[in-house]
């Protein structure tokens, strides 16, 4: 909706605050805005976040996609996409690598569904 | 100039052979053994300052370390060749989309002074949910893959050594696809990107809240290895109807960015702010931004600067472009910039070329280094009272936002009631604002919250992550992360047997081998040149007149890219461009040497033992005699500088005159200055000089020289000179000559 410049009628409150004043307002808001933003972030992730941690894991970009893919579609992400390649290099004795190999080819996900259940 | 830049102790596997100034860098062998190649270092790299630097016989009081290798301005050979770097970092932006003929570019932009390489992406690059690999060619950037970031940045580790100062590789860490991107700069040694979960919101139509929490970890990666981050406010600046209006909520994305920043783990001095100057000539736009620049500098002063330059208003015109940069450039000097960004003046017209580059660097260094220190003496007014009340207006204006979007319902709803990129000045609104929904959006609901046992067994992760008790490093779960053992990164090098570097490199391999010249302005072998015109008609008929003319030059694919009206009558300029499918061999070319120059003792002791005297005048009807005397004055460094005689008879002498006093004097040396006129003046003057020499029998006891802006040493040799002089000559090139001409004859 448009409407007019009301900012001499609604600066009243501003107009007494020194310019230390009112650049410490103008940082206490913006902190405002931001911080539901951060608690979003810090409790939710995504399947480029989840990517993220495989390829930090040494994972390939390909084998990520498969890889995050899979756990999207089976309702897994948000144990961790490199929580459960690493779970699987261990139960499987193989390197991380490896572990994310397998899995993008389709192999042991059973294991994954017995661990975390999940819709196949 | 300076020290020589520290290099690598050893090579190591992977790098490439150091750069040779007087070569071409040689593309294939730089993608040879990429699998080995590993960043010689991570992070942003500033200038180093070198406050009151005395070059050539000035003092400066904002510049940095000099470099080893680079090309000064234009009139450096009148100040000792001195290239003084100013203190703020230099950026240049490539969007060529092929990486190959990038990295030549950045060559030339490094030797000019630019040490930031922004290279942009290709178009919906930012939509891809997911990594691509290889080489692809890109549309108005490159794709932006591992491969081709791993070549470029050993390519600027050539580069940097070669000038002798670290160049800063830069992208993109936007998109759905951010934390991906952010690790592979990461790995790959990326010293900065644009980063800001507002950019995708706003201008890419990403989900709101997938931004926000991929920005998280991206930013948190980015922090890592300390690159630099550059916001994505200036994009208001491009998008808004009237964008001087922006101004409060442009304060206030930067603030988002910034505190959600911090808030995740960035360092302040790692947070660059990209601000622009928001108008442009004919607005009053150094009295309409300063206010902005100021409040902006104001409030965030523990930022760093990123000053952009103005793209909202750019036509096609370059020099318009040129001149609003250098307002531009005034007010980062009158206020602050820690790294200067540059917009080729072609932005306007096409995607921008090699040269372009080159010449928005240019004005950049241009206009700092004049500028240097001049706040000392010109300073901004804090208290005139139109600067004083709109900086306070501005910062009332962004508090006011931002009181109201948390009122109604934080940035998101904020977002959804198209609170941002309006045109009005805020509180005032002309809703014209872009709104975005919560709910949708490419990427909606692909977030999920994190589990109770939600685990990352990687180093540098931003938020909840429910690592095993008694773990030290994450990452020592699985071994090591990449963040932490380079060697664990791994390499994909093409995926698509058609589509890369391999398959456009073979299309001009003939010209690499054989060394063949043809134009070019964005990739090997384009092709492009530009013709100016100007054409005696209406603006509209000489565009079309234009193209004729370019199928008459056997240009292909004509376009005009600029027009100008002179008058509505009387005429335009026309820029055209066009392809020319032509190829040269330089084998073929017959080139005249360069000049000798001998030692000022060589050719003094010559003189000296010679006597010899020169006969000077400029012949014709012409009152010109400026050119003459730098060639014999001893106060422009001319001939008498070693000891010659010089009698310069003046201007406007006849031929016969000259010769006469030659003989009278017994000069060895008759020296006749012309300028190139219609009737052939100066050709007939040649040639009757000659004539009479020969015909009063003295042509061998003396050396018939002519000199003149528009002379050619072939020119005059064919009309019975023993030598002409053109435009840039200096005495020196005709006092060894003459020494050189007298051995050899034995005068």
């Amino acid at each position: 909706m448009a409407r007019e410049d009301t900012y001499l009628q609604i600066r009243g409150h501003l107009a007494s605050m020194t310019d230390e004043q009112l650049e410490a307002r103008f940082w206490e808001l913006a902190q405002q805005v931001v911080d539901p933003l951060v608690e979003l972030a810090r409790t939710h992730t995504s399947p480029s976040i989840e990517r993220s941690v495989l390829m930090r894991m040494g994972v390939d970009s390909p084998t990520c996609m498969a890889v995050a893919g899979e756990c999207e579609k089976r309702g897994l992400l948000g144990h961790g996409a490199g929580h459960i390649v690493w779970w699987c290099a261990g139960e499987w004795d193989v390197p991380v690598v490896e572990a994310a190999r397998r899995l993008a080819a389709g192999e042991g996900w059973d294991a994954v569904a017995a661990k975390w259940g999940g819709a196949a | 100039m300076s020290d020589q830049p520290p290099r690598p102790a050893t090579a190591r596997p992977g790098d490439g052979a150091p750069l040779d100034p007087d070569r071409k860098i040689d593309i294939p062998a730089l993608l040879e053994d990429l699998e080995l190649y590993r960043p010689r270092r991570h992070g942003w790299h500033w200038r180093e300052l070198v406050p009151d630097q005395m070059l050539f016989k000035f003092r400066y009081k904002e510049t940095s370390k000099g470099l080893t290798n680079s090309i000064p301005l234009p009139a450096a050979h009148y100040f000792g060749d001195v290239d003084p770097q100013p203190d703020c970092v230099v950026t240049t932006e490539i969007a060529s989309g092929r990486f190959e003929d990038d990295i030549r570019r950045m060559r030339m932009a490094a030797w000019h002074g630019a040490d930031h390489m922004m290279v942009i992406r290709t178009a919906g690059q930012s939509h891809m949910d997911g990594l691509l690999e290889g080489t692809p060619e890109g549309v108005g950037g490159i794709a932006v893959t591992r491969k081709q970031v791993r070549a470029t940045r050993k390519a600027l580790d050539l580069i940097e050594d070669e000038v002798g100062r670290p160049i800063n590789f830069h992208s993109y860490v936007s998109g759905v696809a951010g934390p991906e991107m952010a690790v592979m700069f990461a790995e790959e040694g990326v010293n900065g990107a644009h980063q800001d979960p507002q950019y995708n919101v706003l201008y890419r139509n990403i989900n709101m809240h997938r931004s926000f929490v991929d920005a998280a970890v991206a930013k948190h990666v980015m922090a890592a290895v300390r690159m630099a981050q550059i916001d994505g406010a200036h994009n208001a600046n491009a998008t808004a109807v009237e964008a001087w209006n922006v101004m409060p909520e442009l304060l206030v994305q930067h603030a988002i960015n910034c505190a959600y920043s911090v808030s995740v783990g960035m360092p302040k001095q790692d947070i660059c702010l990209s601000t622009v100057p928001p108008d442009a000539a004919p607005a009053p736009c150094m009295r309409m931004d300063l206010p902005y620049a100021v409040a902006l500098r104001d409030f965030f002063g523990e930022y760093k600067m990123r000053a952009q330059e103005n793209t909202r208003y750019m036509e096609s015109d370059g020099r318009d472009a040129t001149v609003s940069h250098v307002m531009n450039l005034m007010i980062s000097r009158l206020t602050s910039a820690d790294i200067q960004s540059t917009i080729t003046p072609d932005e306007g017209r096409n995607v921008p070329w090699h040269y372009n580059n080159v010449a928005a660097v240019n004005t950049a260094k241009q206009s700092l280094v004049g500028m240097d220190g001049l706040r000392e003496m010109v300073k901004l007014d804090r208290r005139a009272p139109e600067l004083d009340q709109k900086v306070r207006e501005i910062k009332e204006r962004a508090v006011l936002f931002l009181e109201a979007m948390l009122e109604d319902g934080g940035y998101f709803a904020a977002v959804e009631q198209a609170y941002f990129v309006d045109s009005g000045i805020y509180p005032e609104t002309h809703d014209d604002g872009i709104a975005r929904k919560a709910d949708g959006g490419v990427a909606v609901g692909t977030i999920v919250p994190r589990s109770a046992d939600y685990m990352a067994p990687v180093c540098h992760h931003f938020g909840e992550n429910h690592l095993p008790e008694a773990v030290g490093k994450p990452c020592d779960l699985i071994g090591g992360c990449t963040l932490c053992d380079a060697d664990k990164v791994p390499f994909i090098d093409e995926l698509d047997p058609e589509d890369n570097v391999n398959t456009r490199l073979a299309q001009t391999a003939e010209l690499r081998a054989k060394g063949l010249i043809k134009p070019e302005v964005e990739w090997a072998a384009d092709g492009w040149v530009v013709v100016t015109l100007f054409l005696p008609a209406a603006p509209r008929v000489a565009a079309a007149a234009a193209l004729e003319f370019g199928k008459a030059m056997n240009l292909q694919d004509c376009e005009v890219i600029n027009k100008q009206v002179m008058h509505p009558a009387e005429g335009s300029l026309i820029e055209l461009k066009g392809r020319l499918d032509v190829v040269v061999d330089p084998a073929n070319l017959v080139i005249p040497p360069e000049p000798e120059v001998m030692s000022d003792e060589e050719i003094k002791a010559f003189v000296v033992e010679k006597g010899i005297k020169c006969v000077a005048a400029t012949v014709g009807e012409d009152e010109h005699s400026v050119g003459m005397r730098e060639i014999i004055d001893i106060k422009h460094g001319g001939l008498e500088k070693w000891g010659f005689a010089c009698e310069h008879l003046g201007t406007s002498v006849p031929v016969d005159k000259v010769l006469d006093a030659a003989i009278e004097h017994a000069a060895q040396v008759v020296l006749i200055s012309t300028i190139i006129t219609h009737g052939d003046m100066h050709r007939n003057a040649m040639e009757k000089l000659a004539d009479l020499a020969v015909e009063k029998g003295v042509r061998d006891k003396v050396l018939l020289i002519s000199g003149g802006t528009q002379v050619t040493d072939e020119l005059a040799r064919s009309w019975g000179m023993d030598a002409g002089f053109g435009r840039g000559t200096k005495g020196i090139n005709v006092a060894s000559f003459i020494v050189k001409a007298m051995r050899e004859r034995g005068m």
